[in-house]
C-alpha cells in the first residue's frame, strides 16, 4: 500500500463525505425540527439521480440538469409536505415511519415505470472528461475532483444560512423550541414547508451531481438512506455541524477503512466475510463507540 | 332601546380594549381549566393576575396568546376576535408572551434570541431595537455572544423580557417573571416592568410577589379554580386580610 493510494481514497472519502452531508443535512433538520423520521429522503436522492439522467439526454449536458432539476426538486419537496409530510408533524413516530416508508414504495415504483430498472450512465461535461496524473500509473477522475469542490461550495452556503441568515435563526429556534418561535411572529407552517423543501433539494442535488460518477439504478435511495441515518445519529439529531462532522468520518472510514482492509492479507479468508461486508461492520462499529461515549451523538443535545 | 344602548357600550369597551376575555372556557383534554373568564386589559394598562399554582393563570396567558384554543367564549385583541387564532398572529397583531420557564434558544446566542425575534409593531413602530433592549438590560449588552443556555437564570429572564420587546408589542403577558431569581435580580425585573409600564405596553403579569403586583399595577384580577373571584385596584384588593389569605396565603 503506497501514499499516493491512500491519497486518492483520502480525496474519494471526503468526496463522498461531502455528498453525504448533502443528503443528511435534510435529513437531521427535519428530524431535528419537525421531529419526522422522514425514510424517504433516500428516494429524493435516487428521484436527483433519474432527473440527471433525463434532463441530460433532454438538454445534453449535465451543468443544464443541475440548473432545472434543483427547482423542480423544490417544487416536489414543497407537494410532499404539503399533501403527505403536514399530517405527521404530531403524529408519533410508527405513523411516520409507516407513510414514509409507503412513499419510499410509490417512488420507487413510479421510477420503475418511467425510467425502467435498467441502470444508466450520465455523461460527465467534456471538459472535465479527463483525469489528473498523481504517479505513472494512477491518476485522479476530473470530475470526482469537481464534484468535492461543488459539494463543499454548497455545504458553505448551507452553513452560511444556518448560521448567519435570520432564516437560518429561525430554523435553529425551531429547533429548539418551535411553540416559541411560533409565539415571536413567525408562521411555522411557513417555516416548515420550507425547511422541508431545502432538505429534498440538498438530496436531489447530490444525486444530480453524483450521477454521471456512480450511475443511475434502481435502489440508489435506499443504499444512501441507510447510512445518512447513521450520519445524522453519529453527529447529533438537528445539528447542520454534526452531519457535517459525521458525513466526513463516515467518508473517511468507508474509503480509506476498505483500502486498509483490502491491505490485509487473507482477512476475507478468516473472517468469512466480504471486504465490503467488513468496511460496513467497521462504520456501524464506529457508530456504537461514539454512542457510547455521547448518547445524544457529537453534538447532540442530550434529552 | 336601553338594552341595545348597553351593548353597544359594552362592544365600544371592549373594542377599546387591547385584550379582552368574554365569558372564556379552556379545556386541556378532559379538564376543565378556564371556566367562564370574563376581563379587560385596557390599551396601556398594567393589570396583575393572581392565585395560587394550579388556578389557571398560566393557562389565561395562553388561552389570549393562542398557544392554547378556548373551548368557548371569547378572545378579543384590540377588538377583533381571536379565538384560535394562531400565536403567530396573535405576535403580529402586537402580542408578546414571556411564557413561565423562559424558554430562550440554548442553540442561538444572546444577540440572536434577540434578532430573530425582532419586528415592526402592529402600526408599523419600530422604537424598541436591539440597541434599546441592551440598554434597558446592560447585563445582556455584557454577554451579547453568549450562548443562550450558558446564562443564568436571571439573565435568561431578562433574555426572555427583552427578546419580548423586539416584537415591538401594544400587550405584554409576562408569565412568572420574577420565579426563582435572587433578590437583587427580581428588583432589577421589577425595575424594567415600571420602565415597561411607562413605555405605553399594556401588560398582564402573572406573579406571586403581592406587595410588588400592587405597587406596579393598576388592577388586579384574582382566579380561583378557572374563576375570576375578584377584580379592583390594589387598595379594594389589601382591604380584606382574611380573603387574601385564603386565596393567596398571604
Amino acid at each position: 500500500m503506497d501514499l499516493t493510494l491512500l491519497l486518492i481514497q483520502a480525496l474519494n472519502g471526503v468526496q463522498y463525505g461531502l455528498l453525504l452531508f448533502l443528503i443528511a443535512s435534510g435529513l437531521t433538520i427535519v428530524f431535528g425540527i419537525m421531529g419526522v423520521i422522514n425514510l424517504a429522503h433516500g428516494s429524493f436522492y435516487m428521484i436527483g439521480a433519474y432527473l440527471a439522467y433525463s434532463l441530460t439526454a433532454w438538454t445534453g449536458h449535465i451543468f443544464w440538469a443541475v440548473l432545472l432539476g434543483a427547482p423542480l426538486a423544490a417544487l416536489l419537496g414543497l407537494v410532499v409536505e404539503r399533501l403527505f409530510i403536514v399530517h405527521l408533524y404530531h403524529r408519533d413516530h410508527l405513523q411516520q415511519v409507516l407513510l414514509t416508508f409507503g412513499l419510499i414504495l410509490i417512488f420507487n415504483e413510479v421510477q420503475s415505470i418511467i425510467w425502467g430498472d435498467d441502470p444508466h450512465s450520465v455523461a460527465k461535461p467534456e471538459f472535465l472528461e479527463f483525469s489528473i496524473p498523481l504517479t505513472d500509473v494512477q491518476s485522479y477522475p476530473a470530475y470526482n475532483l469537481f464534484l468535492g469542490v461543488v459539494c463543499l461550495a454548497l455545504a458553505g452556503v448551507m452553513y452560511w444560512v444556518v448560521q448567519k441568515t435570520r432564516l437560518g435563526m429561525r430554523i435553529r429556534a425551531g429547533s429548539s423550541n418551535p411553540e416559541m418561535i411560533q409565539a415571536l411572529g413567525i408562521n411555522t407552517k411557513v417555516l416548515f414547508a420550507t425547511v422541508f423543501s431545502i432538505g429534498v433539494t440538498m438530496a436531489a442535488l447530490a444525486g444530480l451531481l453524483a450521477a454521471p460518477e456512480r450511475s443511475v439504478y434502481p435502489g440508489i435511495g435506499e443504499q444512501v438512506l441507510i447510512i445518512s441515518f447513521v450520519v445524522v445519529v453519529i453527529g447529533g439529531i438537528g445539528s447542520i455541524k454534526g452531519a457535517f462532522v459525521g458525513a466526513l468520518m463516515i467518508g473517511l472510514f468507508d474509503s480509506l477503512g476498505s483500502t486498509i482492509l483490502r491491505s490485509m492479507d487473507h482477512i476475507e479468508l478468516v473472517s468469512g466475510l466480504s471486504v465490503d461486508n467488513l468496511t460496513s461492520v467497521t462504520i456501524y462499529a464506529l457508530m456504537a463507540a461514539i454512542l457510547l461515549w455521547r448518547p445524544a451523538g457529537l453534538y447532540g443535545r442530550a434529552q | 332601546m336601553a338594552e341595545t344602548g348597553v351593548a353597544e357600550k359594552l362592544d365600544q369597551r371592549t373594542a377599546d380594549a387591547a385584550l379582552a376575555f368574554q365569558d372564556v372556557h379552556t379545556h386541556y383534554g378532559a379538564s376543565h381549566i378556564l371556566r367562564g373568564v370574563s376581563f379587560r386589559l385596557g390599551r396601556g394598562e398594567c393589570v396583575s393576575l393572581m392565585g395560587r399554582n394550579g388556578m389557571g393563570k398560566s393557562t389565561t396567558l395562553r388561552t389570549a396568546m393562542g398557544v392554547v384554543r378556548p373551548s368557548g367564549g371569547e378572545v378579543t385583541h384590540f377588538g377583533a376576535r381571536a379565538n384560535g387564532r394562531p400565536s403567530y398572529r396573535s405576535a403580529t397583531e402586537g402580542l408578546a408572551y414571556v411564557p413561565e420557564g423562559r424558554g430562550i434558544f440554548p442553540n442561538l446566542t444572546v444577540r440572536e434570541n434577540l434578532v430573530v425575534a425582532a419586528r415592526p409593531g402592529r402600526d408599523g413602530r419600530r422604537d424598541w431595537d436591539l440597541e434599546r433592549v441592551l440598554e434597558l438590560f446592560p447585563r445582556l449588552a455584557e454577554r451579547i455572544d453568549n450562548w443562550g443556555n450558558n446564562l443564568s437564570g436571571g439573565e435568561q429572564q431578562m433574555l426572555t423580557i427583552g427578546r419580548a420587546l423586539m416584537t415591538n408589542p401594544d400587550v405584554l403577558l409576562l408569565d412568572e417573571a420574577t420565579e426563582g431569581l435572587a433578590p437583587l435580580i427580581r428588583e432589577e425585573i421589577w425595575r424594567v416592568l415600571g420602565e415597561i409600564k411607562r413605555a405605553g405596553i399594556a401588560c398582564l403579569v402573572v406573579d406571586k410577589n403581592v406587595k410588588r403586583l400592587v405597587e406596579i399595577c393598576d388592577r388586579h384580577l384574582l382566579l380561583v379554580k378557572g374563576e375570576i373571584v375578584f377584580e379592583g385596584d390594589g387598595e379594594a384588593l389589601m382591604a380584606d386580610a382574611d380573603f387574601l389569605h385564603r386565596h393567596l396565603g398571604v
